[in-house]
């Protein structure tokens, strides 16, 4: 055997961790890294195209977009991110604490990081659960943004939606309202959609964690290799990011001073 | 470069285990590129099924073979299958897999244990057509446009999307897997200007492969949550828009067609070089060309929309575009004439069959300049037309191409050499089957026969040139059978082929054939250009069987 | 051309000859093209194949050959896209003044309205040389309006109005396809556009296009224009039950007392608010534009012949209405 073949025979002796196939941990580790940045960069066209639709619906049906969005809760909503964005900071300590090879507390961060995702879920379970007793599932029989409970048209929202200037024709004010009803709908499949897909992902991302927070806590992840971490922290951050989008884009279309 | 000397039991990635587990759950490259061929050659026939029953039923104009509900799911089904089952994976998982690795000098892809993990997803996402075809198929065209798909269509609408969409996950980690391994794996000299073009090909097709396929699959999630949940986001009486869903389509499935002639192009690169015995000529113009390809095939996907309701000015733009992204195709296709040129020319099987392709794709490219061009399109657009065009760059483009090489590779991938003689006649039935299958659709749809057209009584005229065009399909399906037999016999009977049996470069013929599970003894050390092939010894010296 | 084996069809529209000269230019480039190549490569492989002690000569490349076979080529493809684009621009520009005509497709059958109120099923009369602009929409899926013999086609879209617009120039009847699939008759939605010289065409256009009586047609015009909604047979609509109405005395809601005749009927489709019967609220929509004299002579005719029918059994909306085509 040659010089370079006989010192990556050591290597793969010295280091259980490094897979047969590569020719030592660095490559591994960079070949780990670019992976999961072209993983997420599909995942970006995967959201892409959802935001795509979003964003030329909102263009189109701006008025109706607006008091759809109203509607979402803006405190829990803020609440969440803030969840979320501290996950996210709790993974980077435990990536920190894996770097300086503190395994206790690569545990605790983990942990923290599994509870504010579950917490977020959770929220995101309430909040959906507020959409339903307000009759605003699209998929149900009983959607109504009209009357009841769930009612977009009270106050400004009527004259934003152009609703006083037709309370003399009984038959406009029905068709417009029936506009009212089909355009909030596109905005509340979409939400459901974008924040579905988005949750799904949390999961996923809740169940990686879960493994990792395992293996941490037997103790994988040294200062040289805590690369499974890493990546799932560029995962987790993702998911983060996408949120980061979907907030302003699904929570704050036109909030404004008391509506 | 290392060398090994043959012997005649060596141990090979075949013989290394055996049963059935040590294939089931390999993680070897080169295994699960055989798994691939196995499942992809099985798809190819179902989708070759269905283009039977087509071409039977328009043998006469009135539609009395199959019912127009039968017929309209053959022709949906076949081009689903074809173009998500068949065509899009079948040069990347078969050849990608097993060459990519050895072409650059590495052991295995970068994740062997996610390549695996691809072929189980793409089965599980053909089990589920599968069951779709079997419960009663789906009749929306390949393309599943809106409102029809998902509010009008009686079918197996989301079992079929399902399992495209499940199939993409496939796609979406083979792509992975070969561009962080082209980046990452490369041995000790091989650097990105010394790479094969077939490697440079797979790079450019992966990173299609990893930025679109993702869009199809949002795309059909919706369309699956339509049918399902009664949203509305495609169904205008509900403020919804069907033009969407087009836009959303073809953003993915115009980029696929790239995904599926770029791998074959890269093909066509190896074999004209090792049978003209010379480096490429203009190596930097073709791959550069591979990677413009992608990145302009993005920008053009409404040139399938250009009566669609688009506004003209957008038609004008993505007209515009569309032309663009045809000349790095005819730059590969002088480069590689010009390979030819003062070359020493042998007319092996593979040689044959990427001739046919340089041919025949220079013939389905110029068609694409008449789609291309608006004035035209509006006439052609939904006829038979469009069917030759699209046919002949995937028929007698990627398909050709993925016949000639995985005849140029058989001899590393199995240690055999086919009949050369039947590989011969296999490709000239092929080309003179296919021309004879397509070459008339392009009247038919300048005469203006619609697409998808079950029966056309009323138009007895057309009935000519389609009795043509089943005509030669019996003629390609005969030269699409051969090969399935002689390179079946090869397995048993074949000569055996030794390390390299066309003199040809490359790293992967400097090992055994069939090659050893880590593919090289040593980690091979590059300090050669691609397609040197002044420095390698004459085929006549290396036993070529004539 | 060849008569027997036709490689294109005829040319029946102002676009036809450019579009065909188009095609020409590209199938000749396209021809010179493919032969040439497929020539090189025989030529090569025949110059240049393999023999004994001749050795293959190892060529880089050559960075002007390159540019040369990319900007020629591009050259040309700027050319064929330019050509195209003015084609295309001067389809998709009507001209102001081009007379209109509406269509709806559906699974499957296409539905054509003139202005002056002729309805044609699959079948489109026009002049010759004179600018027609068709109107269309879908009333389901994504059909398509293709007359090759034009060189012409656009979708038609559910929800929204297409336009596609041609000038006729050889009387003739030229076939009409759906050419986008929409289902399990896709096939079957075809027709004819039946071109006709000036003087046929009028005889056509005054002849009717429905065969049977007035009141037959104004039954078909009651239930497609929807009147059926509300003035209904079977149980109280929002409008009078109008059996046995015609030639009796109506009481009006400011207590007028008239009778229902011809022009009682023909007003109150045309301006329905001036006689509101004494119970009804004022919500019937004029019609104002939308029904040609023709069709108000049928519908007075519809109305007259319910006299002699029982109730319930008059024209009764049986069937789904056919949705009403926008009005011009």
């Amino acid at each position: 055997m040659n010089d370079s073949a006989v010192a990556e025979h050591t290597e793969h002796e010295n280091r259980p961790e490094l897979r047969h196939h590569f020719a030592d941990v660095e490559q591994q580790r960079n070949a780990a890294s670019l992976g999961m940045w072209w993983f997420l960069g599909t995942e970006i066209m995967f959201f892409g195209g959802m935001f795509c639709g979003y964003l030329i619906y909102r263009r189109v049906y701006f008025p109706e977009f607006a008091v759809a969005s109203r509607s979402l809760s803006l405190w829990i909503g803020t609440f969440n991110t803030t969840v979320l964005i501290c996950s996210s900071l709790t993974v980077v300590m435990a990536v920190r604490a894996a770097q300086l090879g503190k395994r206790m507390l690569q545990v605790k961060m983990l942990l923290l990081t599994l509870l504010f995702g579950l917490a977020f879920l959770g929220i995101k379970g309430y909040e959906w659960r507020e959409k339903y007793v307000e009759h605003h599932i699209p998929t149900f029989a009983d959607y109504n943004v009209i009357r009841g409970e769930g009612s977009l048209i009270k106050g400004d929202n009527a004259k934003f939606l152009g609703l006083d200037k037709l309370q003399g024709d009984p038959v406009k004010l029905r068709e417009r309202e029936a506009e009212i009803q089909q355009r909030t709908k596109i905005f509340y499949s979409l939400y459901f959609a974008l924040t579905g897909m988005h949750a799904l992902h949390m999961v996923v991302g809740v169940g990686i964690f879960t493994v990792i927070t395992i293996m941490a806590w037997r103790g994988k992840f040294t200062p040289e290799y805590h690369t499974p971490l890493e990546i799932a922290g560029l995962y987790w951050h993702f998911v983060d990011i996408v949120w980061i989008y979907l907030f302003p884009l699904l929570y704050l279309i036109d909030r404004r001073p008391g509506a | 470069m290392a060398t090994t000397a043959v012997t005649v039991e060596r141990k090979n990635y075949i013989n290394a285990e055996y049963g059935i587990r040590s294939w089931l759950f390999t993680t070897d490259h080169k295994r699960i590129a055989l798994l691939y061929l196995v499942s992809i050659t099985a798809m190819f026939f179902v989708g070759g099924f269905f283009a039977l029953l087509i071409r039977l039923e328009l043998l006469t104009p009135a539609g009395d073979l199959l019912l127009a509900d039968t017929y309209n799911k053959m022709f949906s089904m076949h081009g689903q299958v074809m173009v998500f089952f068949f065509l899009v994976p079948s040069i990347p998982a078969t050849l990608g897999n097993f060459l990519i690795p050895m072409m650059i000098g590495a052991k295995d892809l970068a994740f062997p244990r996610i390549n695996l993990l691809s072929w189980y997803i793409y089965i599980a996402a053909a089990l589920l057509y599968l069951f779709c075809i079997i419960t009663g198929g789906v009749d929306t065209g390949w393309t599943f446009y809106t409102p029809y798909s998902s509010l009008f269509s009686n079918t197996h609408v989301v079992e079929a999307g399902l399992a495209i969409f499940i199939a993409g996950f496939s796609s979406i980690l083979t792509g992975l897997n070969f561009v962080v391994t082209i980046h990452r794996m490369r041995a000790p000299g091989m650097t990105w200007s010394r790479l094969p073009l077939f490697v440079w090909a797979h790079y450019a097709t992966s990173i299609i492969m990893l930025l679109g396929t993702p869009v199809i699959a949002i795309t059909l999630v919706l369309v699956v949550l339509e049918r399902t949940l009664n949203l509305g986001i495609f169904d205008p009486s509900r403020g919804g828009d069907p033009v969407l869903f087009q836009h959303l389509f073809w953003f993915y499935s115009h980029p696929a067609v790239y995904i599926m002639i770029l791998p074959s192009m890269g093909i066509i690169s190896e074999i004209v070089t090792c049978y003209s015995r010379k480096r490429a000529f203009g190596y930097t113009a073709i791959a550069i060309s591979s990677i413009a390809i992608a990145v302009i095939g993005f920008l053009v996907w409404a040139h399938h929309m250009f009566v669609a309701g688009i506004s003209l000015y957008s038609a004008l733009v993505f007209s515009f575009l569309s032309y663009l992204v045809a000349v790095p195709s005819a730059i590969k296709v002088f480069n590689w004439t010009a390979t030819m040129y003062k070359g020493s020319v042998s007319f092996s099987t593979p040689m044959l069959y990427a001739m046919g392709f340089i041919g025949l794709f220079t013939i389905g490219g110029l068609t694409g300049l008449f789609l291309a061009c608006l004035g035209i399109d509006v006439h052609v657009h939904d006829t038979y037309f469009v069917i030759a065009h699209f046919h002949y760059v995937m028929v007698g483009g990627a398909v050709l191409g993925y016949l000639g090489g995985i005849h140029f590779w058989w001899p590393k991938i199995t240690g055999r050499l086919y009949p050369e003689g039947w590989g011969r006649t296999a490709a000239i039935i092929v080309f003179i089957g296919f021309n004879l299958t397509f070459f008339p659709q392009f009247i038919l749809g300048y005469l203006g026969m619609p697409r998808r057209y079950w029966d056309y009584s009323h138009m007895p005229e057309w009935q000519a040139l389609n009795v043509l065009s089943t005509a030669g399909a019996s003629i390609l399906a005969v030269g699409y059978l051969l090969p399935m037999v002689y390179l079946f016999w090869s397995l048993r009977y074949g000569k055996l082929a030794g390390d390299n049996p066309w003199s040809a470069t490359g790293l992967e013929w400097q090992t055994a054939s069939p090659p050893p599970t880590f593919n090289f003894d040593e980690t091979p050390i590059v300090t050669c250009e691609a397609y040197e092939y002044d420095k390698m010894p004459l085929p006549e010296e290396v036993n070529l069987e004539r | 051309m060849f008569d027997n084996f036709p490689l294109w069809p005829a040319s029946a529209s102002s676009h036809s000859l450019g579009v065909d000269l188009l095609y020409s230019f590209l199938v000749v480039l396209s021809a010179v093209m493919t032969l040439l190549i497929f020539a090189v490569i025989v030529i090569f492989g025949m110059k240049y194949r393999r023999r004994h002690g001749r050795q293959a000569e190892q060529i880089h490349g050559s960075i002007i050959l390159e540019i040369v076979w990319s900007v020629i080529p591009l050259g040309i493809f700027f050319v064929i896209f330019g050509w195209g684009a003015v084609l295309y621009f001067q389809m998709r520009t009507p001209p102001r003044d081009a007379e209109e005509i509406y269509v709806v497709g559906k699974q499957w059958m296409w539905k054509l309205q003139h202005i002056e109120g002729q309805r044609e099923i699959n079948e489109l009369h026009v002049p010759v040389n004179r600018d027609i602009k068709l109107i269309m929409t879908s009333q389901d899926v994504i059909h398509s309006f293709f007359v090759p013999e034009f060189r012409l086609k656009q979708d038609v879209l559910p929800g929204r109005y297409t336009t596609l617009w041609f000038r006729a120039t050889r009387p003739g009847t030229y076939h009409l396809f759906c050419t986008q699939y929409c289902g399990t008759q896709h096939s079957g939605m075809i027709g004819d556009v039946v071109v006709m010289k000036p003087t046929d065409y009028q005889a056509w256009m005054s002849g009717g296009t429905v065969t049977g009586s007035l009141a037959q047609n104004g039954q078909s015009l009651f239930q497609q224009l929807g009147c059926s909604t509300c003035h209904r047979f079977d149980v109280q609509g929002r409008g009078p039950n109008l059996t046995g109405v015609f030639g009796k005395p109506v009481q009006l809601e400011d207590g007028r007392i008239v009778t229902a005749d011809e022009n009682y009927v023909r007003e109150s489709i045309l301006i329905p608010a001036a006689k509101v019967v004494s119970g009804f609220k004022p919500i019937m929509p004029s019609f104002q534009g939308q029904v040609s004299e023709d069709q108000l002579n049928e519908l007075v005719a519809y109305v007259k012949s319910l006299n002699q029918q029982p109730a319930g059994a008059a024209g009764g909306p049986t069937n789904n209405p056919s949705p009403v085509v926008p009005a011009p």
